[in-house]
């Protein structure tokens, strides 16, 4: 197991090499000069010259990229062109904001759809079965932008019970201290914020956490499925075991390996999908943080950004291969 | 049992957030007014900003030498009680406003306001506004501003290499906000993000891509203002959840509202809609660079080709009035005499076959990829006026970039034909033509690039020219020429639209397009 995972790890970091390489690239594509968009469009051209070449931003591309190399292994992401401060420390509570927005929207994916998952496969072709099934269907082809809308539109607007955007009451501002909004409100006692975080948490948690949870629920079902038809689940069925206990105790470690995967790819693209409901919802997240870069043409924010949101993209999955090796020894001599 | 659980989390999480919503909010206090906009601001250094969206906020932090009036752009007093100017208007003595303090305690006197021209004149950073107003910067050729000079404590005095007409108008823009000097000493380069002035609100508080918080100025100037204890500048991209934002009562003011959605807020009992005295031209600048456009027939024919009527009524729901003219009527020296290309297309099909491109031609239209207070959905605007002009065997082909790539290229002269548009900053109409379409602007604004020596000529007297009447008949002269020429498609005047909760009272919203919340109260 040591050696699978010392092996497994080293590999990422080619992976993550090649990442830093596309990125640069795709930055350096964007057409526009940064300099250019900071001085705004009336800027002199020997202005633009100068800062260009305060910025470095002259010199040939892969002396750019060694230095930014150079930085990164340093453990410096470089500094903001707009704000003029270090990314590594700006970034955090934009990051912190997506984590916590990601993680809830995972949980409620997770339970809902594993349990959604089980039922339709212990209940086959039932109209539990085939409901579930259908809203499963219509989450995975659902776009997120239409959904936050409509959830805005029905909760905010039409019921009023749910606040329509942001982490807090504006008005009542979370005094930050770890940027995980339901941690801070819980260290300083302030029950009334906690529960203002929860209720902003909601609406763009159950938006991110739709179309994972309609594929863990598929996922589930058809794993369960496969689990449920084998011969050791029929032997303990035919002994008048409880659903329960066949699911829990026999079955679901079994059926458990493709959900796992799917759960940590789908982790991985929900700091995608995290991007678009940050848009509806005002999140303050590390997607409108590089959106926004891109605006500005502030270069090692978007690079930087990018490589902070891969670089968890990639561990996730580390972590998921090391998790599925785990519970299935074989996986790790294939 | 499992299927109980389900059910279970369902109930749960309805009941959740059912007795979460009794909670709501019950901390808020009335007098924070939430301000809801589409972006963020860039920097809250006002000297160095050219958007809007950092105009807005940094207007509330400082305050100008003189300013505007509430909802016009006649000059009245501000950090200057009274100014004499000299028969040659070429000296301006202000006596300024004593024991105004700025927010980080420092005196506001003489000294600073040196302090701070000598900061903008020297050019060292890119005082943008400041080489646009006051011809460049100190030895350039066209500096208009020769000296400042604090005479006593409470005394400053300005020389002038030129007369300039809008001399005073100019140093009423919120770009010229008295900034504190120690301050900007204290923070340097980080001084954008740790603004002090003397305004109404102090700045308190920037978490980018989200809110500025301001505070109350307690030590105000004017007596018993501002009302609010605090101002939110909340950014809200998607302009539906701002309006979902406003209607729920999370953000108390809304910026932009589509024109689409103006009736929607009218028809709710407890909102009101804010119209913006129309203080902007939209246009489709035709690049005179390029092509057949070079042509100043194909030019006039392509004018001709738009139903500018019909535009205004299916994307501005009637909240503009079609241009004729690249000044908006409210501007002093706009000429109402020139008649406007009628929309007719015989007359285009006639002017492009005496242009000899009777067959049509093909061209580039650009559309902006973002709405703007002139222009709220520019890819529409764009399809309209493509498909007009496929009537005279123009065939345009839209194109569009991110929005700060359409402007540099744009600026650049890439775009055979694009949309744009502009709100004035001061009142005047230098700010417009001078700004727009004179030579001196290509590769900057002048976008069109439209070159003309004769309305150069005009534009450069007018500003020099301190008779108003005498400004008045040159602008009118230019705009003669200009329509002529036909180096734009004036497009529409639009009013743009604000919505507030009918709590809100006392706000005016400012031609300018930036609003001072000082007088802003709730009901």
């Amino acid at each position: 197991m040591l050696s699978y995972t010392i092996r497994r790890i080293m590999m990422v970091l080619p992976v993550l090499l090649g990442m830093t390489v596309i990125v640069f690239l795709i930055v350096h594509a964007i057409p526009g000069n940064p300099a250019q968009v900071m001085l705004g469009q009336q800027a002199s051209k020997e202005a633009i010259e100068q800062l260009t070449k305060q910025l470095g931003l002259d010199l040939p591309l892969h002396i750019q990229y060694l230095d930014y190399i150079k930085n990164l292994v340093t453990g410096d992401l470089g500094v903001s062109l707009h704000t003029k401060k270090e990314i590594a420390e700006e970034i955090w509570p934009y990051l912190a904001a997506t984590m916590e927005l990601s993680f809830v929207a995972m949980i409620i994916a997770i339970v809902i759809g594993m349990n959604a998952g089980i039922i339709s496969a212990w209940f086959q072709n039932t109209w539990f079965d085939y409901t579930a099934m259908i809203f499963a269907l219509i989450g995975v082809s659902i776009p997120i932008f239409w959904l936050g809308l409509m959830e805005q539109w029905f909760f905010a607007l039409q019921l009023d019970i749910l606040p329509s955007y942001g982490r807090d009451n504006v008005r009542n501002p979370v005094e930050a201290i770890t940027h995980f909004y339901l941690i801070d409100t819980l260290i300083q006692g302030r029950i009334d914020q906690f529960v203002d975080v929860v209720r902003h948490l909601i609406l763009p948690s159950f938006a991110l956490a739709t179309i994972p949870m309609a594929i863990i629920a598929r996922i589930t079902r058809s794993s369960m499925l496969d689990v449920l038809r084998s011969d050791y689940i029929r032997t303990a069925r035919a002994k008048g075991a409880k659903m329960k206990v066949v699911i829990y105790k026999h079955a679901l470690k079994n059926a458990l390996i493709p959900v796992i995967t799917i759960i940590g790819l789908q982790t991985g693209l929900l700091l995608g999908g995290a991007i678009l409901t940050e848009t509806i919802f005002s999140w303050p997240g590390v997607g409108r943080y590089i959106y926004e870069a891109i605006g500005t043409r502030d270069f090692p924010v978007i690079q930087s950004g990018i490589l902070v949101v891969a670089t968890i993209f990639i561990t996730i999955n580390l972590l998921v291969d090391l998790l599925y090796s785990w519970i299935d020894p074989r996986i790790r001599y294939r | 049992m499992l299927r109980k659980g389900l059910i279970a989390t369902f109930s749960l999480l309805l009941v959740l957030s059912m007795a979460l919503a009794g909670c709501s909010s019950s901390s808020s206090s009335d007098d924070i007014l939430v301000y809801g906009r589409g972006a963020d601001s860039k920097s809250l250094d006002a000297a160095v900003v050219t958007d809007g969206e950092s105009i807005k906020v940094t207007k509330n932090i400082y305050d100008t030498l003189v300013d505007y009036g509430d909802d016009n752009t006649d000059i009245q007093a501000a950090l200057a009680t009274k100014w004499d100017v000299s028969d040659d208007a070429l000296t301006y003595t202000f006596t300024l406003r004593e024991g105004v303090k700025f927010h980080d305690g420092t005196d506001f006197n003489a000294d600073a306001v040196v302090s701070n021209f000598k900061r903008w004149m020297s050019g060292d950073g890119e005082y943008y506004y400041y080489k646009s107003m006051f011809g460049g910067f100190e030895g350039d050729a066209g500096h208009v501003i020769k000296e400042v000079k604090a005479l006593d404590t409470y005394q400053v005095q300005f020389t002038l290499t030129r007369p300039q007409a809008p001399f005073l108008k100019n140093l009423a823009m919120p770009v010229f906000g008295i900034a504190s000097p120690t301050a900007i000493e204290k923070h340097g380069d980080k001084y954008g993000e740790n603004p002090v002035g003397t305004g109404p609100f102090k700045f308190v508080e920037w978490k980018r891509g989200d809110t500025i918080t301001l505070e109350k100025n307690e030590d105000y100037w004017m007596e018993g203002y501002p009302k609010l204890s605090k101002v939110i500048f909340q950014s809200i991209p998607d302009n539906q959840s701002r309006l979902n934002a406003l209607l729920t009562g999370a953000i108390d003011l809304m910026d932009g509202v589509s024109p689409s959605d103006v009736a929607k807020i009218e028809g709710e009992a407890d909102y009101q809609v804010f119209t913006r005295p129309s203080m902007n031209v939209g246009y489709l600048g035709l690049n005179v660079e390029k092509g057949p456009l070079k042509n100043k027939l194909v030019r006039q024919a392509l004018n001709h080709a738009v139903d500018k009527q019909a535009i205004i009524d299916a994307f501005y729901e009637g909240q503009a009035e079609p241009a004729k003219n690249p000044l908006p009527p409210i501007i002093a020296g706009y000429n109402d005499d020139i008649d406007p290309y009628p929309y007719d297309l015989e007359k285009a099909k006639k002017l492009l076959k005496q242009a000899g491109y009777g067959d049509g031609f093909t061209m580039e239209l650009w559309a902006m990829p973002v709405p703007r207070p002139y222009m709220p959905d520019g890819k529409k605007v764009a399809e309209a006026i493509q498909a007009s002009f496929a009537k005279i065997g123009v065939n345009a082909r839209i194109k569009s970039y991110d929005w700060a790539t359409y402007l540099d290229l744009a600026r650049k002269g890439e775009a055979d034909s694009f949309l744009l548009g502009w709100t004035g900053d001061n009142g005047d109409a230098d700010n417009f033509l001078y700004v727009l379409l004179d030579k001196d602007t290509i590769d900057s604004n002048n976008y069109a690039r439209y070159s003309s020596d004769k309305v150069h000529d005009l534009l450069i007297k007018a500003q020099s020219t301190p008779d108003e009447a005498e400004r008045t008949k040159l602008y009118k002269e230019a705009q003669e020429i200009i329509h002529e020429d036909a180096p734009w498609i004036p497009l529409v005047h639009s009013k743009p639209a604000l919505g507030a909760h009918s709590k809100v009272q006392g706000f005016t919203p400012h031609p300018t397009g930036s609003d001072k919340l000082t007088k802003v109260y709730f009901k």
